[in-house]
C-alpha cells in the first residue's frame, strides 16, 4: 500500500529523474525529433513540483485528485507532444483511483491501464509505431499477466520497469510511424525513441522509489 | 459568423497566415491565433488554444486548423474541456493550414456556415480526411 504522501514522493522523484536526464532526452530527440523533449519534460515536471507543494499545504490526500492536478499541469506547461500525451495519461490514471487515499498494486494496474488507454486515445499510436506506447504497453501487459502469479509488489514493479526497458530498446530498430520522427521515414531506424525513454524512466522511478519507501517500512524508519 | 482559430507551433507561422488571409477579405472576421507556447517556445499550448476558441466562439461554430501532431492533440484537449453544447459546434479539420485558412477566411467573410466551408475545402481539393 502507498499513501497519498508516498505518491507525492514518487511524483517528486519523477521530476528529479527527468531533470537529471534533461540533456539525454533532448539528445535523443535531436536525432529524430525537434530536440526539445528533455527541456519540455523538465519544464512540465518543475511545474508539477510546485503544484505538489500546494497539494501538501492543502493536505490533499485524494490520490486521484493528485494525479489529475499533475496531468493538468503537464498539459499546460510541457509544450511539445508529451504535454497532451502525459497529461492525458495522468488524467485518465486519476479516474482509476479517484477518492482513494491509499493505492495497492491492483490500483497501480488500473492506473497504468488508464494511462495507456489515454496515451493511445490521444496519440492514436499502437505498438511498434516507435512511441511511448512501446514502453508502456509491455509494462501494462506484465501487470495483467501477474494476477495469478505470487510475486511481491517490488518484484512485480521490477518486472514492469524491465518490460518498459525492453520496449524502449526495441524502438531503436524500428521505423517511426507517429510523431515528428515519422517525417524521417527509414532514417528514424537506429535511434531510440525519446518518448519511450521518458516512459521507461518514469516507470523505473516508480520501482526505485517504492522499493526505497518499502525498505524504510521494513527497517522501521 | 463562423470563428476561425489557427494553431501552429510557431507564432511566426500564425502571424504570416493571418496576413495572407486578411489580404483576401474586405473586412475583419472572428479570427484568433495560437502560435507557440505562452513562454515563447515553439510548441502548442492547450490554454492558449482554449482562450483563442473562446475569443471567437458563437453558435455558428468555430473551425480550428492546425499544423503538426501536438497541435492536433492540444486542440482536441481544448475542445474536450468545453461543455458538450459548445463542443458540438467546434470542428478541427485536417487541411493544409495556409490554403485552409485562406479558403476559410474567404468563406467566413461571405457569411457561409460551417458545412459550406467544409464543402469549399472539398471543392478546392484540400481535405485530407474529415
Amino acid at each position: 500500500m502507498l499513501s497519498a504522501s508516498d505518491v507525492i514522493y514518487v511524483l517528486e522523484k519523477m521530476g528529479t529523474v527527468i531533470a537529471e536526464n534533461k540533456e539525454y532526452l533532448t539528445e535523443l530527440d535531436s536525432a529524430i525529433g525537434d530536440a526539445d523533449h528533455g527541456i519540455n519534460m523538465t519544464k512540465g515536471f518543475d511545474a508539477v513540483k510546485s503544484k505538489l507543494e500546494d497539494i501538501k499545504q492543502k493536505n490533499i490526500d485524494n490520490i486521484g485528485e493528485i494525479l489529475k492536478i499533475t496531468g493538468m499541469t503537464l498539459v499546460s506547461t510541457v509544450g511539445g507532444a508529451a504535454g497532451p500525451l502525459y497529461g492525458t495519461a495522468f488524467m485518465k490514471a486519476a479516474l482509476a483511483v479517484m477518492g482513494k487515499t491509499e493505492v495497492d498494486i491492483r490500483d497501480f494496474q488500473n492506473i497504468m491501464e488508464g494511462a495507456l488507454a489515454g496515451v493511445k486515445m490521444r496519440g492514436k499510436a499502437e505498438i511498434s509505431d516507435k512511441t511511448m506506447v512501446d514502453a508502456l504497453e509491455p509494462a501494462v501487459n506484465i501487470l495483467r499477466e501477474s494476477k495469478d502469479k505470487e510475486l511481491n509488489e517490488i518484484e512485480l514493479l521490477n518486472n514492469v520497469r524491465l518490460a518498459a526497458l525492453q520496449g524502449m530498446e526495441y524502438t531503436k530498430g524500428i521505423q517511426a510511424r507517429k510523431g515528428r520522427a515519422s517525417y524521417l521515414g527509414a532514417r528514424s531506424i537506429g535511434h531510440q525513441d525519446p518518448g519511450a525513454t521518458s516512459s521507461y524512466l518514469l516507470l523505473n522511478t516508480i520501482y526505485q522509489t517504492v522499493e526505497e519507501i518499502k525498505g524504510k517500512d521494513i527497517n522501521g524508519g | 459568423m463562423v470563428g476561425l482559430v489557427v494553431v501552429s507551433h510557431s507564432p511566426k507561422i500564425v502571424e504570416g497566415i493571418k496576413d495572407l488571409a486578411l489580404q483576401m477579405i474586405p473586412e475583419e472576421i472572428p479570427l484568433a491565433l495560437s502560435g507557440g507556447t505562452s513562454d515563447g517556445r515553439l510548441g502548442t499550448d492547450f490554454q492558449r488554444i482554449l482562450t483563442a476558441i473562446n475569443q471567437v466562439y458563437s453558435e455558428d461554430g468555430v473551425l480550428i486548423l492546425y499544423d503538426l501532431g501536438s497541435a492536433l492533440m492540444s486542440a482536441e484537449m481544448a475542445k474536450e474541456s468545453l461543455p458538450p453544447e459548445k463542443q458540438q459546434n467546434i470542428s478541427i479539420l485536417k487541411v493544409p493550414i495556409v490554403e485552409g485558412a485562406v479558403t476559410a477566411a474567404v468563406e467566413i467573410s461571405l457569411g457561409k456556415d460551417m458545412n459550406s466551408i467544409i464543402n469549399a475545402f472539398k471543392e478546392a481539393g484540400l481535405e485530407k480526411s474529415f
